[in-house]
């Protein structure tokens, strides 16, 4: 029994400490990263190349996604708004929901899966086909020339896409509310108008990407660069890259928004 | 300058608990094609990694170019690495460039070089290794042979004093075999380079190498030219050189007794 007790308890930490070791190594990656991301911000071709693969790539499967979550919350506001007589709200419903909450979190979630994923299998397949280590011994950098620009495209890329997710959600919430539904077209847009803060609703949401967008490609690079160089290594880390980001944006998006509601 | 460009002294390394090399001692002379020769798992690799300052031995010293290796900080160890140049197993080529960018990727990371004079360079290495017809392929388009000889053309865009081979002939062809042993040898004598070569190909690696370490157990156990070790009578090098099955280096890996343990296996 107590040898049993004392392999479980031996289990726990064996894991805790890796935990944060790997937490460790993370934040040594990070400090690196910018440590040369001088030296790749000076050939900015490189992270313009990145931002096509991270960003462009990206952006059907965000608008698409957010062209059904507008036309959903626009049906779903409208369900509940009518029975308060409210469903001119309609608008504000749909906007306010994308601007401060679903822009930035379902841009998160999305990129991580499309995005992260591809930069987590690319990284640790160069890894495991030794192109890193050939790079090392070219007098190559490989965080200053494949880590570095590739972190600052998904940094550049998450608001861009999350600010596109927004304004695609409200046109899809304006194609159910007003053609669809009879909403008045005038009334959706002015309250819309009258009711977004700039500051406090669109700069904040703004905000919300940025923090998802160096947590969602730091969590994908991390894991690529620190994967074992095996096909199944390098599908595990495919997969944690998925469940961490999708964590971190959901726990990071809780304390954000605690600290932009705090008065 | 001394004649050895590389020269390791008494070199042990190890991980996790397990001692890869017990006191290695090596030398390799300006000018030369050395290969380094051993069975599968005998720190060959490793080997080019400590000269390359990739690891870091426990014990000894790698000096390369009269500079010890790990005792240079990484500015000193990328511009050393500068004068080098390596040959990965599979050729480690960038799958996002093509053969033309992988070639140029060295210069055009450490040179100020006009794009014009960088394409006349590269055009000048593939043409050295037979593929400039094939400058615009991409990597997945090639064939094993055909990456090893644009991974060489890559290890020598900067024009090298030091070419290191990690294990070039394995899975490939005759032919593709023989055009590889041609060019590190040409290679190597146009260059005025020396070259390291890890490989177990014995009948291909005696043909054109100046000299040759076998390394068994983390110790050398036989060096020497080849026309030295094709006569030589030590039990492992016999073993190696003809490609006997069993031998110093035996056949099975160690198991307890065969009849025992298959009687064993009826009781049950």
């Amino acid at each position: 029994m107590l040898k049993r007790l004392t392999k479980l308890l031996q289990g726990i930490g064996s894991r805790m400490l890796e935990r944060i070791w790997r937490l460790g190594a993370a934040a040594r990656f990070f400090f690196y990263t910018m440590v040369y991301s001088g030296e790749s911000l000076r050939r900015p071709q490189l992270v313009v190349r990145e931002v096509y693969f991270t960003g462009v790539m990206s952006l059907i499967i965000i608008l698409v996604s957010a062209f059904f979550v507008g036309m959903v919350l626009a049906l779903q506001g409208y369900n509940t708004l009518q029975k308060y007589g409210s469903s001119d709200a309609i608008g504000v419903l749909v906007a306010l929901s994308l601007v401060r909450e679903l822009g930035p979190v379902v841009t998160a979630l999305l990129f991580a899966g499309r995005a992260g994923t591809a930069i987590t299998a690319e990284i640790g397949l160069m890894k495991a086909t030794e192109q890193l280590s050939a790079m090392e011994m070219m007098a190559v950098s490989p965080i200053a020339r494949v880590v570095a620009p590739r972190f600052w495209a998904g940094v550049i890329s998450m608001p861009i896409l999350a600010t596109l997710f927004s304004m695609t959600g409200i046109l899809g919430g304006y194609m159910v509310a007003v053609p669809l539904i009879g909403v008045d077209d005038g009334a959706f847009w002015s309250q819309m108008q009258a009711n977004v803060d700039f500051k406090e609703d669109i700069v904040n949401g703004f905000i919300k990407s940025c923090v998802f967008g160096v947590a969602c490609t730091l969590i994908a690079l991390f894991e690529g660069y620190d994967a074992p160089p095996t096909a199944e290594g390098v599908s595990r880390a495919t997969t944690r890259t998925v469940v961490i980001s999708s964590l971190a944006v959901l726990g990071l998006d809780f304390v954000l928004t605690s600290f932009m509601l705090s008065p | 300058m001394t004649d050895n460009i590389v020269e390791i002294d008494n070199l042990s390394f190890g991980y996790k608990g397990r001692l890869l090399h017990k006191g290695i001692n090596m030398s390799f002379p300006r000018g030369k094609v050395i290969a380094i020769m051993g069975g599968s798992g005998s720190g060959k690799t490793t080997l080019l990694r400590l000269i390359g300052g990739q690891l870091k031995p426990n014990h000894g010293q790698v000096r390369v170019d009269g500079e010890v290796v790990h005792n240079l900080d990484r500015s000193g160890l990328y511009r050393m690495r500068r004068k080098m140049g390596m040959l990965f197993q599979f050729g480690a080529l960038f799958t996002d460039l093509s053969v033309f960018d992988n070639v140029a990727f060295p210069m055009r990371e450490h040179t100020d070089l006009p794009e014009s004079m960088i394409r006349d360079l590269v055009m000048m290495k593939l043409n050295a290794v037979g593929l400039r017809g094939a400058h615009s392929l991409m990597p997945t388009e090639l064939s094993g042979g055909m990456s090893r000889r644009v991974a060489l053309a890559r290890a020598v865009a900067l024009d090298p004093a030091l070419i290191m081979y990690d294990e070039p002939f394995g899975g490939l062809d005759p032919i593709s075999m023989g055009v590889i042993v041609n060019l590190i040898r040409s290679l190597n004598d146009a260059l005025g380079a020396t070259s390291i070569v890890v490989t177990h190909d014995v009948h291909e690696t005696f043909s054109f190498v100046d000299y040759v370490y076998f390394v068994s157990e983390g110790v050398v156990v036989a060096e020497g030219t080849p026309e030295q070790l094709s006569k030589s009578d030590m039990p492992f090098v016999h073993q190696f050189v003809h490609g006997e099955a069993d031998g110093p280096v035996p056949f099975h890996y160690p198991a307890p007794d065969y009849k025992r343990e298959m009687l064993r296996g009826h009781d049950a």
